[in-house]
């Protein structure tokens, strides 16, 4: 055998040992010379009569990460490819074999006569814990950090390398299909207890442990290849079945409205393969798997959750000229509810922090926050009181700006007003050191407008968190006409310590994620106005995909807020800028009504002191009409909220404010959750095609007005059949 | 096309569809017998002119499988060239079972048929035959499938009925079968289920509670909301209805339709058939229908049906004089009357 990712020995009493241990990696990945390697070491243990039986483990610090994923892109390529030369039947016939491989030599492995134990030393995570699940017997590493499970779906993929069947024959198939639904990587414990595992040893002994049951005489024999196999919740068809099937389906449309395709492919495979003899279950599920391969939405997921973030967290935007900064103390600026957050994530990076607010008890409170999220998190096993004390102590709160002495990166998130953050930079720049960056935390000033007031506008950037910040992915960093690299380098830097995702986009009113999230909120406000019923607007948005409705979102960030902003957009921009149905409303709700969101209790939703949140029952007499429900298009509904969204994203890129759609997209997916389905707002035209999106575009504009008209960027592209990522993407730029 | 008339109907009285209700000792093919057997006395009739006997059963499984109306047929004592066939659309198998014999019987087809019903949900129970819909994520995603408890709490939440009103129609409806049953209103299509020695095992409907006022039923909790709430199925008629903002569960055993054993047998010919087995035409079939109707919320069906079978018949809602709508909940017939805006009084009277 001439193996290239695996080193293969075999022991004086004849047990083989399998060592999964790649060149120039430092994870295991599953990649077709993988596969390669393993059909031959299957063939080779099934053949060779002086070997009783075959263990696997890896050679690194964890055992595998799954597939690589890339692998599966090129699968896709070239089905596109050979369709067009051998035509589409053939070339689906070649796309279902290959994608199956992976399976059909877990199944010959599973079937080859030989014992089989796999000694998990570390993380075991999708297509390499099918690997395991395809081992007649499991040793997992007892360590803190070891995780096995099958995440597929939070790429828009499910285990398709038997992992749906195998799970499926060894859990009750409602925990099983909870476990591939959410993705879920279980600690040792939980895996052995949710019989995944068979056994958990020191990671030093795995190994052994999984030699000593092979030479103890464990079997070669799946249990569901054993005469009289029963699953653990018996049949599909009967009374066990009954109280499991028809809540699975509902409860996948509750968490999904239908709009995750690898979700419903793991409810098909199971309740299909469930009724079928294991290698006809397998089959099945390659052909789900086979489909979901191809469908958009793994495409999509896999390109911004996956690569692109990816690509943004390892610093793809980063100036390659400026050496990496290592940041320690960090200044915080205003210690409300965003500063103190700042304050918490940094501390919690491991820098140190000093948080200013005007007096003593002000700071106090805002260091008073970390406190709090630090004991909540000891509540819930995640931390220790002395994580909490020591990163308490990173924490210097006080209303002396003197303090902020050999700070290398200021964040101010003081009030909304020009003149209390000129007055901030002033104070802190006058203490800091010239190479010292400062950073505004605004979400709505222009960052070149403010810079006017920092000593060195080339250190002047912005750093935009979102609410809650230690919840919230996104950083949006907004480069001012003038910030220079360094400053955009260091807060790149700053970023990654506190391990969020950052992207980088130029100055502009609302800068990216406002425009979007803007729109989409009042899309919802003129729907209402037009006499759509509340619940149904709100529906409708997380139909398509969005987390919170447009309505609830107005309580969350407060209904005066969306007012106050109203007003200055149309100080600023003149009164054609603003809806007048919208200001109407939102007059109403806030001058009239009193209404002003979750924070005085009463907003478009009631929110009872115990009990969860209505809409108020006041709200249909704010309508001037209303519309039958029944006569109302949901999918219109449902394009509306998600193009006004797509299409201020599109005018972002053309306007030069985002440059790069992986940044449009994941800054989208994760500032806002815009339907992560369709991997972010400009996926979701690329997926459907510039043509079929101007053209809807089109007749959303005809119905309801010039804010769905197509920017000329979308027609032009629509006109020569382009996409952003063709258009923008990393390899046009090389190209061009 | 000839008309079909209705010749005779009966029925056995209601049991408990539950192991201490008074049917659950007789079986499937006791009970289908029973009305098959009434037809044939009581018309002294010569079974060799029924052409058909269709019967409506929705889980023909174990006893009730394998075509349970040609077995009736056989063992009712009909002549051995009488045929049978087993019929299923849910609720509505046993009204269909008379459609289909109708039909045969205005098409020319056939001049003679039964149509009925049976089912003992007491010995076979509900669901008992499977099926896709519920399970297979192939329709049950698709078709927005939720059970029907849910679906009548969608519809009370969407119409706007309350618990209050639910119950209040649920009061009424049993306080109109007791009088109905006082008034001695189903003497005459009432047949008893005896055993093999004659002796009296049901003679009436089991499962009414006349006793039923508001105050009882307000201390009854709704069935649906576990099913709705931890089963998924709230969403599912969110989904399905996005205007409802949450479900409210206002159905519980209180006023719904009750589980019950029994069955049925409707006797339909031609003008000719009736004329050779000497029996005077009670009644003629002018119309019917069958619709599919929106499958999350399923029961609005009666409404959808209803202005179908009337466009069909060019009748208008009040050429009708009684409607019998399935009380299969509360709210079922509540929105029956909400869209027709028809007066109570001739809706389910007895």
């Amino acid at each position: 055998m001439n193996l290239k990712n695996f080193r293969f020995d075999v022991d004086a009493e004849g047990v083989a040992l399998a060592t999964w241990d790649m060149p120039d990696r430092s994870m295991n990945v599953i990649t077709v010379g993988v596969m390669d390697d393993l059909d031959a070491i299957v063939d080779r243990v099934a053949g060779d009569a002086a070997i009783k039986g075959c263990v696997v483990t890896s050679g690194k610090d964890s055992f595998s990460g799954g597939a690589d994923l890339t692998m599966l892109e090129g699968l896709g390529r070239e089905l596109g490819k050979m369709s067009k030369t051998e035509g589409p039947e053939k070339a689906m016939k070649a796309f279902f074999d290959g994608s199956r491989r992976l399976s059909q030599i877990y199944r010959k492995l599973e079937k080859s006569g030989k014992p089989w134990a796999a000694a998990i030393n570390g993380t075991c995570l999708g297509g390499a814990f099918e690997l395991a699940l395809a081992c007649h017997y499991r040793v997992l590493a007892d360590h803190d950090k070891a995780r096995v499970g099958l995440p597929e779906i939070k790429i828009g993929l499910f285990p398709g390398a038997g992992g749906t069947q195998r799970v499926a024959r060894l859990m009750p198939t409602g925990d099983a299909l909870q476990m591939l639904f959410k993705g879920d990587q279980l600690r040792p414990r939980a895996a052995k207890s949710a019989n995944l595992v068979h056994e958990i040893a020191p990671a030093g002994e795995v190994v052994a442990k999984a030699k000593a049951w092979i030479m103890g005489g464990g079997k070669g024999v799946a249990p569901w290849d054993m005469e009289g196999f029963k699953t653990p919740s018996g049949k599909v068809f009967s009374g066990a079945g009954m109280m499991i099937w028809p809540a699975a389906n509902a409860i996948y449309r509750r968490e999904t409205s239908d709009n995750y395709p690898a979700a419903k492919a793991i409810l098909h495979a199971v309740y299909e393969g469930l009724q079928l003899p294991m290698d006809l279950a397998l089959e099945v599920e390659s052909r789900w798997f086979a489909k979901i391969l191809r469908s958009k939405e793994a495409a999509a997921m896999i390109r911004s959750l996956f690569v692109s973030m990816g690509e943004l967290n390892k610093g793809a935007r980063r100036p390659a000229n400026v050496p990496p900064s290592t940041l320690k103390k960090v200044g915080v600026l205003g210690a409300g509810f965003m500063g103190a957050g700042i304050a918490y994530v940094s501390a919690l990076a491991g820098l140190e922090v000093v948080l200013i607010d005007r007096d003593q008890e002000s700071a106090d409170r805002g260091k008073a926050y970390s406190e709090k999220l630090m004991t909540g998190q000891i509540a819930k096993g995640r931390a220790k009181t002395a994580d909490r004390e020591a990163l308490l102590a990173r924490i210097t709160a006080t209303p002396d700006y003197a303090a902020l002495a050999g700070c290398d990166l200021v964040v101010e998130a003081v009030f909304e007003d020009r003149a209390v953050k000129a007055e901030a930079t002033k104070k802190a720049e006058a203490v800091i050191g010239k190479d010292a960056i400062f950073a505004s935390n605004t979400s709505t000033l222009p960052i070149s407008s403010l810079a006017e007031a920092s000593r060195d506008a080339t250190n002047f950037i912005g750093i935009h968190f979102f609410s809650p910040v230690e919840k919230m992915m996104l950083v949006e960093i907004i480069m001012g006409a003038k910030t220079g690299d360094r400053a955009l380098a260091v807060a790149l830097d700053f970023v990654r310590a506190i391990k969020k995702t950052p992207i980088v986009v130029n100055d502009t009113r609302g800068f990216y994620a406002n425009r979007c999230v803007g729109n989409y909120i009042k899309e919802g406000h003129l729907m209402f106005m037009e006499g759509v019923p509340a619940a149904m607007i709100e529906n409708a948005a997380k139909m398509a995909g969005m987390p919170v409705g447009p309505l609830s979102l107005t309580d969350e960030v407060a209904v005066d807020l969306a007012w106050k902003v109203l007003q200055a957009t149309k100080k600023d921009l003149g009164p054609a800028s603003v809806d007048p149905a919208q200001e109407t409303l939102l007059d109403e709700l806030v001058n009239k009504q009193g209404r002003l969101g979750r924070k005085n209790g009463k907003g478009f939703y009631d929110y009872p002191e115990k009990g969860q949140k209505s809409l108020w029952q006041g709200l249909a007499a704010l309508q001037p009409k209303k519309l039958d429900p029944d006569a109302l298009d949901v999918k219109e509904l449902k394009d509306r909220l998600l193009f006004v969204q797509a299409l201020e994203a599109a005018r972002t890129m053309e306007e030069g404010v985002v440059t790069d759609p992986r940044e449009a997209d994941v800054g989208s997916i994760l500032g806002f959750g815009f339907a992560p389905y369709s991997g972010g707002t400009l996926s979701f035209i690329d997926f459907m095609g510039a043509k079929a999106f101007v053209a809807r575009a089109d007749e959303l504009e005809k119905t309801h007005g010039a804010r769905f008209a197509a920017p000329k960027l979308l027609r032009e592209m629509a006109e020569k059949g382009e996409t952003f990522y063709g258009r923008f993407g990393a390899g046009a730029k090389k190209a061009a | 096309m000839a008309d079909a008339f209705i010749y005779d109907a009966v029925r056995t009285p209601r049991g408990r569809g539950k192991p201490d209700g008074a049917l659950h000792q007789v079986s499937t093919l006791g009970l289908a017998t029973t009305a098959l057997g009434a037809i044939r006395d009581r018309n002294r009739l010569d079974t060799k002119l029924v052409d058909d006997v269709v019967l409506g059963c929705v889980d023909p499984v174990g006893e009730a499988g394998g075509d349970i109306a040609r077995a009736a047929a056989l063992a009712s004592g009909y002549g051995q060239t009488v045929p049978g066939i087993q019929i299923n659309r849910f609720c509505a198998s046993g009204l269909d079972a008379v459609n289909f014999a109708s039909a045969q019987v205005m098409s020319g087809q056939q001049d003679m048929a039964i149509g009925g019903g049976v089912e003992s949900m007491s010995r076979v129970g509900i669901g008992a035959s499977g099926g896709a819909w519920p399970v297979d994520p192939a329709i049950a995603i698709p078709a927005y499938f939720m059970p029907q408890g849910v679906s009548a709490d969608l519809i009370a939440t969407k119409y706007g009925f309350s618990r209050d009103e639910v119950d209040a129609y649920a009061v009424e409806s049993q306080k109109r079968a007791a009088a109905a049953w006082a008034d001695g209103r189903f003497a005459k299509s009432v047949v008893p289920v005896r055993d093999p020695n004659g002796i009296v095992l049901l003679d009436r409907d089991e499962h009414m509670r006349p006793s039923t006022d508001m105050q009882s039923l307000a201390s009854l909790k709704p069935s649906f909301t576990m099913m709705g709430e931890q089963g998924g199925f709230d969403a599912v008629a969110i989904q399905a209805h996005p205007d409802v903002e949450r479900v409210i569960h206002v159905h519980h055993a209180g006023n719904s339709s009750g589980i019950v054993d029994g069955a049925s047998a409707v006797l339909i010919g031609n003008k000719g058939a009736g004329e050779k087995a000497g029996l005077k035409p009670r009644a003629r079939v002018r119309a019917f229908a069958n619709i599919g109707s929106e499958p999350a919320m399923m029961l609005t069906g009666p409404v959808d049906v209803t202005k179908k079978v009337l466009a069909r018949a060019g009748m208008s809602i009040s050429d009708i004089d009684v409607f019998e709508v399935n009380e299969a909940f509360a709210a079922v017939v509540l929105r029956f009357m909400q869209a027709f805006d028809v007066d109570p009084a001739k809706v389910t009277p007895r």
